[in-house]
C-alpha cells in the first residue's frame, strides 16, 4: 500500500461542517455513517440557500435574469463535475441518484436485446445495481450471470473470464463495494467486456467521494454515482455515458425538456444531455453538487484517498486488538469497516455505540445476495470519510468495549 | 443508569442468550416464519393447538437482535396455555409493556416481529379453521 502522509488539516477541514458541532445524547457526534451519505460543508448548505433566496427559476426555459442566471449556474456545475471525471461537457446526465442511473441504463440498453443475451453482474452489487437488471433478464428473458467472490472477498478471476463472454452484452459492476469496501479491478474487467464485444457499466456511488476519477483511464462505457455521498445534497446523481453510446440510446423518461419537436404522430429528442433530462431537474441541488465538487478538488482527491488509508490502517489496528471481533472483507479495501461483535446482534451494537455518539450503520446494508454468499444476516459497519479523526476512532473502540461490557462478552 | 442500560437490562439480555421455549416443533397445527425486511430480524413460530383453540405448546426461533429475540421469548411465556381468542387481538401497546423498556422508533420494528408473526399465526390458524 503507498504510504503517502497526508497534506490535509483535518482540524480546518472540520469547521466547514456545521454539523459536526453538534453533540448527540450529550457526546460531541462522532460521524461514521459516510458509505450512507456525507455531511454537507457549509459552501454546499449556503449554495442552496443562496438559489432559492436570489435565482430560483426554471432552467432552459425562462427567458428573463433569473431564469439565464440558474441556467447559468446548473450548467456551470455540469461542467465542473465532468471535468472532475475528465469526460466531456455532454456526457454528464444529471439523475436524482445511482438506484435512478442504473434504472435508466438497465431500461435503455436492454431495449434492443434478445431472449438468452447475457448480463454479468457480480455477488458484490448493492441492490440498485442488482435488481433493475434481475428485473429485466425476468421480463426479456435474459440470463442474469454472476462474478463471484474469492476467499479475500475480492471479485474472483477466474470467475471474471468465465462469465464475461461472446453471449454477454452488458456487464455492470460496483467500484467498490458498500458493505465490505472491496476495490474492484474495473478497468481490467471494461477491457475484458470490450474484448468480448459488450458494455460495462461501473456504479460508482462509493468512489465517487474517495478516489480520482478518470473516465478515459477507466474506459467504461457508463459510470454511475450519486452526490449525496461525495458532500453534495441529496437529489442529485450522475450517470456518465460515451457520448456516441448515448447518443444512440434510447431515452429513459419522457416529457418536457427532453424534446426537440413534438408533432401528433412523432416526437424528436433533445441534444445530449438533455435528451435523457425529463421534466424539471433538482436545480438547487446540481448547483450544489457543483459546489461539493469545488470543495472535493480544493482538498485533493489524492489527498482524501491517502487520509482514508491512513485513517481506515489505524482503525483496523485497534479493532483487531479486541477479542471477538470479526472483521469482513479484503485486506486492501476502501475506508469501509464492515465487522461484527460475537454474540452480539449488528443492531445492537449500533445502538449501544449511538449511546457514545457513534453513528455507524447496521444491517444487510442493502447486499442481501452478498450476505448469503458470506452466511451472515447483517453487520456493523463504521465508514469514514475526510472530517473523521483518530480521536473519534478512539471514542467508537470505546463504544465497542462498552458494547461487550453490556452484553458481558 | 442511563437509556441505554436501561434498554439492555438484564432480563432482556437473559431472554436474548436464553430464549424461552426456544427449537423447532415436529407437528404444530400452525408453523409460520416471519422476517423484518430491512434489518434480516427472522422468527420461526410453532404453535400446538388443541380442539378447543387453546395454544397448548410454542416453540419460537428467532435470529436477530437482542430486542426481536427478546419480544419473541416472552411472548411465547405470555401466550403458552392462553386461547387464539385471547391472544389474536393483542396490541403493539401490550407488547411495549411486556418488554418494559424503552423502544426508540427506528427499533419498534424489531420489537413487534414477534407480534406480527403470532398475529399472522392466528390468521393462518382461522383460515384453516374454515375450511
Amino acid at each position: 500500500m503507498l504510504k503517502t502522509k497526508t497534506i490535509m488539516d483535518v482540524e480546518t477541514i472540520r469547521k466547514d461542517f456545521p454539523i459536526l458541532q453538534r453533540k448527540v445524547h450529550g457526546k460531541p457526534l462522532v460521524y461514521f455513517d459516510n458509505a450512507a451519505t456525507s455531511q454537507k460543508p457549509k459552501e454546499v448548505i449556503d449554495a442552496l440557500d443562496f438559489y432559492y433566496n436570489n435565482y430560483n427559476a426554471n432552467v432552459h426555459r425562462s427567458i428573463h435574469q433569473l431564469g439565464e442566471e440558474a441556467t447559468a449556474a446548473y450548467e456551470k456545475a455540469r461542467e465542473k463535475i465532468a471535468e472532475f471525471i475528465n469526460a466531456q461537457y455532454e456526457e454528464v446526465i444529471f439523475t436524482k441518484n445511482s438506484t435512478e442511473g442504473l434504472n435508466l441504463l438497465a431500461y435503455s440498453l436492454t431495449s434492443g436485446l434478445k431472449q438468452g443475451d447475457e448480463i454479468v453482474i457480480s455477488q458484490l452489487e448493492h441492490h440498485s445495481n442488482f435488481v433493475p437488471w434481475q428485473q429485466m433478464a425476468k421480463h426479456l428473458g435474459l440470463k442474469l450471470k454472476f462474478i463471484e467472490i474469492n476467499e479475500n472477498a475480492e471479485l474472483d478471476e477466474e470467475s471474471i473470464k468465465k462469465n464475461i463472454t461472446k453471449k454477454t452484452k452488458i456487464v455492470s459492476i460496483g467500484h467498490i463495494s458498500n458493505a465490505i469496501g472491496t476495490i474492484n479491478p474495473v478497468e481490467d474487467i471494461a477491457r475484458i467486456t470490450h474484448e468480448n464485444g459488450a458494455l460495462m457499466i461501473v456504479d460508482g456511488s462509493q468512489a465517487a467521494p474517495h478516489i480520482p476519477l478518470d473516465m478515459k483511464k477507466i474506459d467504461s462505457d457508463f459510470y454511475v454515482f450519486t452526490g449525496h455521498k461525495m458532500l453534495g445534497p441529496t437529489g442529485v446523481g450522475v450517470v456518465y455515458g460515451k457520448k456516441e453510446l448515448l447518443e444512440a440510446s434510447r431515452p429513459f423518461l419522457y416529457g418536457g425538456e427532453m424534446i426537440n419537436e413534438v408533432k401528433f404522430d412523432d416526437t424528436t429528442f433533445n441534444k445530449l444531455p438533455w435528451k435523457f433530462e425529463a421534466g424539471t431537474p433538482n436545480i438547487a441541488e446540481g448547483i450544489g453538487l457543483g459546489v461539493a465538487v469545488d470543495y472535493l478538488t480544493k482538498v485533493g482527491m489524492q489527498n482524501i484517498l491517502n487520509r482514508d488509508r491512513e485513517l481506515l490502517d489505524y482503525a483496523m489496528e485497534k479493532i483487531k486488538e479486541i477479542d471477538g471481533i470479526t472483521v469482513y472483507g479484503p485486506k486492501e479495501r476502501a475506508s469501509i469497516l464492515s465487522f461484527n461483535v460475537k454474540g452480539v446482534h449488528a443492531h445492537d451494537v449500533s445502538q449501544i455505540l449511538d449511546s457514545e455518539g457513534v453513528a455507524i450503520r447496521a444491517g444487510h446494508h442493502c447486499c442481501m445476495p452478498l450476505m448469503s454468499v458470506l452466511g451472515i444476516s447483517a453487520t456493523a459497519r463504521a465508514s469514514f470519510y475526510l472530517y473523521n479523526t483518530e480521536q473519534e476512532v478512539d471514542t467508537f473502540i470505546n463504544a465497542i468495549h462498552k458494547v461487550k461490557k453490556i452484553f458481558g462478552v | 443508569m442511563d437509556m441505554i442500560e436501561l434498554m439492555y437490562q438484564e432480563n432482556i439480555l437473559d431472554h436474548y442468550k436464553n430464549p424461552h421455549n426456544f427449537g423447532k416443533m415436529e407437528n404444530a397445527t400452525v408453523h409460520h416464519h416471519e422476517k423484518n425486511p430491512l434489518c434480516g430480524d427472522e422468527l420461526d413460530m410453532f404453535l400446538m393447538i388443541d380442539e378447543n383453540k387453546k395454544i397448548v405448546d410454542v416453540k419460537v426461533h428467532p435470529t436477530g437482535c437482542a430486542i426481536s429475540v427478546a419480544s419473541a421469548s416472552m411472548l411465547s411465556d405470555e401466550i403458552k396455555g392462553k386461547s387464539i381468542d385471547e391472544v389474536k387481538n393483542m396490541t403493539k401497546e401490550q407488547i411495549l409493556e411486556m418488554l418494559g423498556i424503552p423502544i426508540s422508533p427506528v427499533r419498534l420494528k424489531c420489537a413487534l416481529l414477534s407480534l406480527d408473526t403470532l398475529k399472522n399465526s392466528t390468521l393462518i390458524f382461522e383460515k384453516y379453521m374454515r375450511k
